[in-house]
């Protein structure tokens, strides 16, 4: 099977809000920086397209194929979204290229959520019978999650507080971070609850950019003359959408695609998880069976700030970029969508050498 | 349990969800000189191709545009249709004839109404001028232009339309 | 080039959706508009409410309707302390995993209650109807605490 490798990531300041810029204007730095990496002029260059965003997340209807302005698509090139996150735009750009038909891709995500009321616009993505016509927002919904894990024993507030504070203390050293600091445990458990039992500092506070990377065969890679990671594993399973009928306190989507990408095979340095809420971070590093010895989410995670619909493809990326730099050898970069950690992707990077 | 004769087979669903919209800096640079009269549009640094209305890129070469050209309100029916139905909201009566116009000095076409005409000879290649509403009603809108009316100019052939420079038919 | 001015605009962006809701869907919902509440068996006997068509394990298709009460217990719940505008009710309130008596597998429906203290896990709640019921989830306009719960 074709060996895949990551050799250019990038992502954008994760803002508060993306203030004028449109679609177009948040992806393009980004791409210029992935093609800069390489040495590469635009997507002509590449052999495959493709791109993750959620166009109700900003209201703007085809905002998804506006986005292929910045592309440079004359002539036509071969091009394919996801209503998901990129990291599923990169899931499906491995496929294309181990089955041959590309040696060569470009992945993108963005989103512009601050735009709308971004967790009663995702309350649109649930049950259209039973759920959705009650407008149950995602913060309540993880909520109901935090709940079941504090009362089932697994974990305190403290234990969440702790995700909370060590998150934030890493992002001091992410450059776009947009929230990072030193914030005590007691401090965090000293602020009003929220949605009860969460905290506003349990939520991963949301922003607006983008972020790109290129993947190709290993010997485009040596062609292009760049450092790279292998992506030596990939896979993603979802769950039932009935939360009801879900063990909310476990991740077994998460278990399964970290069994068959072969999370288990080797020493895991690095963890970068996609979890939107505190609570969520201890489901799956219990899911991944992560030991003391695994740095989890050195960036900060989406603590830092949680792009939607690129947070997944930037855990891969920032994974990427420890190997590339030598820094570490081996990593793990998880995704999620939906409510509760429904579907869950599991990536496993190494580094070539 | 009701039988069959009443049960609920459908329901209604509306869904209304709240945004604050932005148009982005190319676009809001273009609305913000459109309110003064001006059609302003982006050329590309690489091929050299003018956009109008501008989105910030050269979606043929992938790179951003910056430098900003006006444009005259004169143009070109690129293509053209004459639509017999009401547009919702609209107070324009049909039949009347939508077309997509390329002004001189850009090179692609944006789509606006054209009137003041005889729907019947209406013509790919036929000169267009701009019809502006009154100074006072401007905003930041497209609908500063009413529409677009012929013009006594010699038609434009078909290989030369998004070709012509800014000065038009005599350049 | 000088710089634009930022131009923004408030707007509202509707979907007219109308739903077709299949036979499971829809004798639940007729269920709701006679106020009555039906779940439906899964393969290995759960009843799950409201009902799905199809067994989230076996793939198998449901048909077994099962009446379960009007009352539950509270198995998760948040309180929502600040509502949002689109929430079904304007005071602070719960959103509540509730297994109806009957049911094995909880539903997902808001939970009125005078304040946060007077809620748990496991506490006793009541459906309270929609004055009219025309058949949909917000027939069941809320759940409330049960008289007398424990």
């Amino acid at each position: 099977m074709q060996q895949i490798a990551i050799v250019a990531f990038s992502q954008s300041d994760c803002l508060a809000r993306a203030g004028a810029a449109n679609e177009v204007e948040l992806i393009m730095p980004q791409l210029q920086a992935v093609y800069a990496q390489v040495g590469i002029d635009n997507a002509q260059d590449v052999d495959f397209v493709c791109s993750g965003s959620c166009d109700y997340l900003q209201g703007a209807a085809f905002a998804f194929v506006a986005g292929v302005d910045a592309l440079g698509a004359v002539p036509p090139i071969k091009e394919s979204h996801v209503e998901m996150d990129a990291a599923w735009a990169l899931y499906e750009a491995v496929l294309k290229i181990r089955m041959g038909h590309a040696d060569s891709a470009l992945l993108y995500g963005f989103a512009k959520s601050s735009s709308g009321e971004l967790p009663i616009v995702l309350s649109q993505q649930l049950d259209p019978y039973y759920l959705a016509p009650l407008w149950v927002d995602t913060v309540s919904l993880a909520a109901l999650q935090a709940r079941l894990l504090l009362e089932s024993g697994l974990a305190s507030e403290r234990d969440m507080a702790e995700v909370v504070a060590r998150s934030r203390r890493n992002a001091l050293d992410n450059p776009h971070a947009r929230l990072s600091g030193s914030v005590s445990v007691d401090e965090l458990l000293a602020e009003d609850l929220f949605v009860s039992p969460l905290r506003r500092a349990d939520c991963a506070p949301v922003a607006d950019g983008a972020a790109a990377m290129i993947i190709c065969t290993v010997e485009k890679a040596r062609e292009w003359g760049v450092p790279y990671a292998l992506l030596s594993g990939i896979d993603h399973r979802i769950e039932t959408h009935n939360l009801g009928m879900r063990d909310l306190t476990d991740s077994v989507s998460t278990r399964l695609a970290a069994r068959a990408a072969g999370v288990e095979d080797g020493p895991v340095e690095v963890a970068e998880l996609y979890a939107p809420f505190s609570h969520q971070e201890i489901i799956l590093s219990r899911a991944l069976e992560l030991g003391d010895d695994t740095r989890v989410n050195p960036s900060g995670g989406v603590f830092a700030g949680n792009l939607m619909m690129a947070s997944g493809l930037s855990r891969v990326g920032e994974v990427f970029r420890r190997i590339a730099a030598g820094e570490i050898r081996r990593g793990v970069a998880h995704a999620t969508s939906g409510p509760c950690l429904q579907h869950n992707l599991v990536a496993v990077l190494e580094s070539a050498s | 349990m009701a039988d069959t004769a009443d049960t609920i087979t459908g329901i209604e669903c509306p869904v209304y969800l709240q945004y604050h919209f932005t148009a982005g800096r190319a676009p809001a640079r273009f609305l913000t000189r459109i309110k003064e009269g001006v059609l302003s549009g982006q050329r590309c640094p690489r091929c050299s191709n003018v956009y109008i209305p501008p989105r910030g890129s050269c979606p043929a070469c992938g790179v951003p545009t910056e430098e900003e050209v006006e444009l005259p309100d004169k143009g070109t029916v690129q293509s053209f249709t004459v639509v017999a139905i009401p547009i919702p909201n609209n107070p324009i009566k049909p039949p009347f004839v939508v077309a997509n116009l390329v002004l001189d000095g850009a090179n692609i076409s944006f789509i606006h109404l054209l009137s003041e005409c005889e729907n019947s000879e209406v013509r790919i290649g036929q000169r267009v001028q701009a019809v502006w509403k009154p100074r006072e009603e401007w905003g930041y809108a497209m609908d500063n232009i009413r529409y677009f009316r012929p013009i006594d100019e010699p038609d434009v052939p078909v290989a030369q339309i998004g070709k012509l420079p800014v000065t038009g038919r005599e350049g | 080039m000088s710089a634009a001015d930022i131009l923004s605009q408030d707007f509202e962006l509707g979907f007219t959706y109308t739903r077709s809701t299949g036979p499971i869907v829809g004798r639940f919902l007729t269920g709701l508009r006679d106020r009555q509440i039906f779940g439906i068996r899964a393969s290995d006997g759960r009843v799950i409410v409201p009902p799905m068509e199809y067994d989230p394990d076996t793939a198998e298709a449901l048909s077994e309707f099962v009446q379960v009460a009007e009352q539950g217990a509270i198995v998760s719940w948040c309180w929502v302390a600040q509502p949002r505008a689109a929430h079904p009710l304007d005071e602070p309130f719960a959103w509540a995993m509730i297994r109806l008596d009957g049911a094995d597998v909880p539903m997902i429906h808001c939970v009125a209650a005078p304040a946060e203290a007077s809620l748990a896990t496991g506490a006793r709640v009541q459906a309270v109807w929609a004055p009219e019921t025309r058949g949909f989830i917000s027939d069941i306009s809320h759940f409330e605490l049960a008289g007398g719960g424990n």
